[in-house]
């Protein structure tokens, strides 16, 4: 029986286009686009309308577009952090667990000192000095640092397992996010629940002196959006300008060239994930202090799962970083819209956000590789 | 001995015959209108240096590339190679320079995945050890590939090109990585291959082997033929005119008189690299300033570990004796690379793309990864002082590279190997460890990177070679010791280190009473 089947082969080109490569998350952008104007169609919408409430209606004027910056200020920083990671082959996963640990810790720090009127006025009874020494100016800043350390200390335990267990850093990093989430959940229903919230799971409001200020009245964009600005330069160089990125560099690419120019794996290891921990942590410290001012059990909602996708779509480059956070925030406001205006369900954000990383990685696959299609010769015995 | 131009005797057809082959690439022509006819049963060799084209023409036959212009004939027969498949359903097998083989595979599964279906896994093994005992290329069928050396990784492609039973096997500078006794044995295998109707073409660049082995010899240079000879009847002087257009220059070795010693090894025990690594049992060695020592030895020795317990990739452990490596007076066991090159300990690895230096990563960033020319206050790079040493190295040691910032990858593999030691000559160092010196690199870069070792000596340097060429050990050394099984000989002065008796000893078998001398010897001048 001759049988003839046509078997697409991948062979890889000689030297991928560099223009291709930045082109890449643009044609993926389109791709999605695309599907989604297609999902529309089939789900009975007007593409146009379907389309034009993701992609145009978060950007027209300044509210909506207000609220595009501050969703994309947490991807963007869990994302920068992440982009050190995944530069030095260590696989974070679990930038979610470190955001809501720098949301706890960073809670629990603006409670403390937020004046004895607050559910732990019992717990800081003696601790008016504290918030005393601690005068109103450095009362934010402490918050904000009590957030870089929770995170960094989350990602401390899958840097310590896998540094004493060769524990994988990818499954250790992932079920944190679980223990984070119920940690927060035992917090907010348990001791930190604000006595007089009518037995709602959150805590009080921080008091005033504690909030991260907005940036424009009217609107709940915060500071966090400028240090997220500020963020990006600084891990510019940090990536391209410095020795011990450098080092992380190199560990990621070629171990075994790391290991003969003695550039400590261990290093490494911790070096990048305190520093993602610390990044997811403000991330998470900044959106208690900024918007919310409390904490609830729904402090995240998944920036720093989405963040994986920003580091990606940007191509772990800083400035891309910047760019696919916002695209990813604009997804992320354009589905709450779908829910309101086209009475869509709500995951279809989660559709678009999965179908962009992988149009982007069917992308990148096709920039590296040419496909070759042949036939399959029937094997004659 | 036949006419050049005419076919053996017996066989009116070549098997193989090549008529005008063109190839282009961007901004280069890499073959230009080539022609070469293979006999049946003919040992042809082609000679040429790196970058003459050698490669493409054997991907060419391969099937692996297809040529711009030209023919080939197979049997007479004008023949498309349109994929490596093709050419294998012809019978021609190739062994390449770079393996192609699955790091995580066994040597058997590795072999296996090449073969036709419906051959168990345990008879592949088994046909592995007897074509390995037949050939003398002995290789563990149940060993993974990363654990293997370079040598004995090849010695896995030459197995597995010879279980396709071929009519015409391509060799790729095979004998790079064997020792003398291997290159004796590969030569009589290859000559019985020829002799029971197999054609060889074996590209190779050492011209002694050429006119040891080869029937034949078409000469390339820049893409185009310069000569087809009877090598047995060239002088090596004038197949390298033909190679190269000029006779490299003799190495100049001044006397030096040896001084203190600056590398000493004492009774040194080490796991293997890997399970399957070979450990290294109670090694000693010693180095002087201003002398080489070679140690020669078949790959998969101990050379691995050796290497690494010097460079300080691999550290002595806790339960160890740090002082068991000494630089000049300081115990060095348990410092880590970066230590010791600050002491002035250099090394030159084996692999050049992933260890020696990054493949994506520019010259001028390669730099950094043993140089702190690029490294400013603070910890900021400085890339104009990276671009500087990159230049320099580069004109210094005649690098062939588009600028400082060419990817390390975009080089060959002689024009790398010459940045990676010109990197470690220029940081002037007091004792240098250089693995593979010249491994797969051309006449003319290999001739240099010598003379740079040898002027390193002259400047009062200790160096020690590794390598698995016995020649290269021989002109450059002053004494050798010899590896095996993890354990290493008693030094030998290179005047007393003839190919016979090395070969002897790269079996272990070195007089035990010459060694118990050595061992008492050296225990003091270590301490």
């Amino acid at each position: 029986m001759m049988r003839v089947t046509l078997l697409p082969r991948f062979e890889p080109r000689g030297r991928p286009s560099a223009a291709m490569s930045i082109a890449s998350p643009l044609i993926a952008l389109l791709l999605t686009a695309l599907l989604a104007a297609a999902l529309f169609v089939a789900l009975g919408k007007d593409p146009w309308r379907g389309l034009s409430v993701f992609f145009i209606e978060p950007l027209s004027g300044w509210r909506p577009a207000s609220e595009v910056l501050l969703k994309a200020t947490p991807l963007a920083l869990c994302a920068l952090g992440l982009s050190l990671c995944y530069r030095s082959n260590i696989w974070n996963v679990g930038a979610e667990g470190q955001f809501l640990l720098g949301a706890i810790a960073a809670g629990g720090m603006a409670l403390w000192i937020g004046g004895p009127q607050g559910a732990l006025g019992s717990l800081a009874a003696g601790d008016g000095m504290f918030a005393a020494l601690a005068g109103r100016p450095l009362q934010l800043p402490l918050v904000l640092l009590a957030g870089v350390a929770g995170g960094a200390a989350w990602a401390a335990i899958t840097a310590l397992l896998r540094d004493r267990c060769n524990a994988n850093e990818i499954l250790v990093s992932l079920m944190l996010v679980y223990v984070a989430q119920q940690l927060l959940g035992y917090l907010v229903f348990g001791p930190w629940k604000d006595p007089a919230g009518f037995n709602f799971p959150q805590t009080p409001t921080f008091a005033a002196s504690t909030w991260l200020p907005p940036l424009m009245a009217g609107t709940r964009l915060h500071w966090g959006f400028v240090l997220a600005l500020l963020a990006v330069p600084l891990f510019w160089f940090v990536l391209f300008r410095s020795w011990r990125g450098f080092q992380l560099d190199v560990s990621g690419q070629a171990p075994a060239a790391a290991r003969y120019a003695g550039f400590s794996a261990r290093r490494a290891l911790w070096t990048a994930l305190l520093i993602s921990g610390g990044m997811a942590g403000l991330a998470g410290a900044m959106e208690v202090a900024g918007p919310l001012r409390q904490l609830t059990p729904h402090v995240s909602t998944g920036y720093g799962f989405t963040a994986i996708i920003v580091v990606f779509v940007g191509r772990l480059h800083p400035v891309g970083i910047l760019l696919a956070a916002i695209l990813l925030s604009m997804m992320l406001i354009g589905g709450e819209y779908a829910q309101s205006r086209l009475g869509l369900p709500g995951a279809l954000t989660g559709v678009f956000q999965g179908s962009m990383l992988f149009m982007l990685l069917a992308c990148d696959t096709l920039i590296h590789s040419r496909v070759r299609w042949r036939h399959a010769r029937p094997v004659s015995s | 001995m036949s006419e050049p131009t005419a076919a053996r005797p017996g066989s009116p057809t070549p098997r193989l015959q090549l008529e005008g082959i063109t190839r282009h690439y961007p901004g280069v022509k890499a073959n230009d209108g080539i022609d070469l006819h293979v006999a049946a049963g003919e040992i042809h060799a082609v000679l040429g240096e790196n970058g003459a084209g050698k490669s493409t023409l054997m991907k060419i036959i391969h099937g692996s590339v297809r040529p711009d212009a030209g023919t080939v004939r197979w049997d007479g027969e004008p023949v498309q190679l349109a994929s490596p498949a093709m050419a294998q359903a012809l019978g021609i097998s190739m062994v390449y320079q770079h393996f192609s083989l699955f790091e995580t595979l066994s040597v058997a599964e590795n072999v296996w995945l090449g073969l036709p279906r419906g051959e168990t896994l345990a008879s592949v093994a088994r046909r592995i050890e007897a074509m390995g005992a037949s050939y003398d290329l002995a290789v563990d069928p149940g060993s993974p590939v990363h654990a293997l050396s370079v040598g004995e990784r090849q010695r896995v492609e030459i197995i597995r090109a010879l279980l396709g039973a071929p009519r015409l096997l391509i060799l790729d500078e095979p004998t790079s990585v064997l020792a003398p006794q291997a290159i004796d044995g590969l030569f009589a295998t290859l000559r019985r291959l020829a002799a029971e109707g197999c054609s060889i073409l074996y590209v190779s660049h050492k011209l002694d082997e050429i006119r040891a082995l080869c029937d034949r010899c078409t000469v390339l240079r820049a893409g185009r033929v310069t000569g087809e000879v009877v090598p047995a009847r060239e002088t090596p002087a004038s197949l390298s005119q033909l190679m190269i257009g000029t006779e490299p220059p003799p190495l100049t070795r001044t006397n030096v008189a040896p001084g203190q010693v600056a590398l000493s090894v004492h009774a040194l025990s080490m796991q293997g690299e890997t399970v399957h690594g070979t450990p290294l049992e109670q090694v000693s060695l010693q180095v002087r300033t201003g002398e080489i020592l070679g140690i020669a030895g078949v790959s998969g020795n101990g050379q691995q570990a050796l290497l690494a317990a010097l460079s300080g990739e691999r550290t002595v452990d806790r339960t160890g004796d740090r002082a068991a490596i000494r630089l000049f007076d300081h115990p060095v066991g348990r410092l880590g690379p970066r230590e010791r090159r600050r002491l002035g300990l250099h090394f030159v690895p084996e692999e050049r793309l992933g260890r020696g230096a990054v493949p994506a990563l520019g010259l001028d960033r390669n730099t950094l990864l043993t140089r702190d020319e690029g490294v400013g206050r603070g910890g900021c790079l400085r890339p104009d002082a990276m671009r500087a040493l990159a230049q320099r190295l580069i004109e210094r040691f005649g690098v062939r590279a588009e600028g400082p910032a060419s990817a390390a990858r975009s080089l060959s593999g002689g024009n790398l190997q010459k940045f990676i030691v010109g990197r470690e000559i220029d940081a002037a160092p007091r004792v240098l460890v250089v693995a593979q010196p010249t491994w797969g690199v051309d006449v003319g870069a290999a001739a240099l990177i010598r003379a740079e070792l040898l002027a390193l000596r002259e400047r009062g340097a200790a160096l020690l070679v590794v390598s698995e060429d016995l020649d290269e050990l021989l002109t450059l050394c002053d004494r050798l010791q010899v590896i095996a099984r993890g354990r290493l000989s008693p030094s030998l002065p290179i005047a007393d280190a003839s190919p016979a008796r090395i070969g002897e000893w790269m079996s272990g078998l070195w007089p035990q009473a010459v060694m118990a001398d050595a061992a008492a010897g050296a225990v003091p001048a270590a301490r």
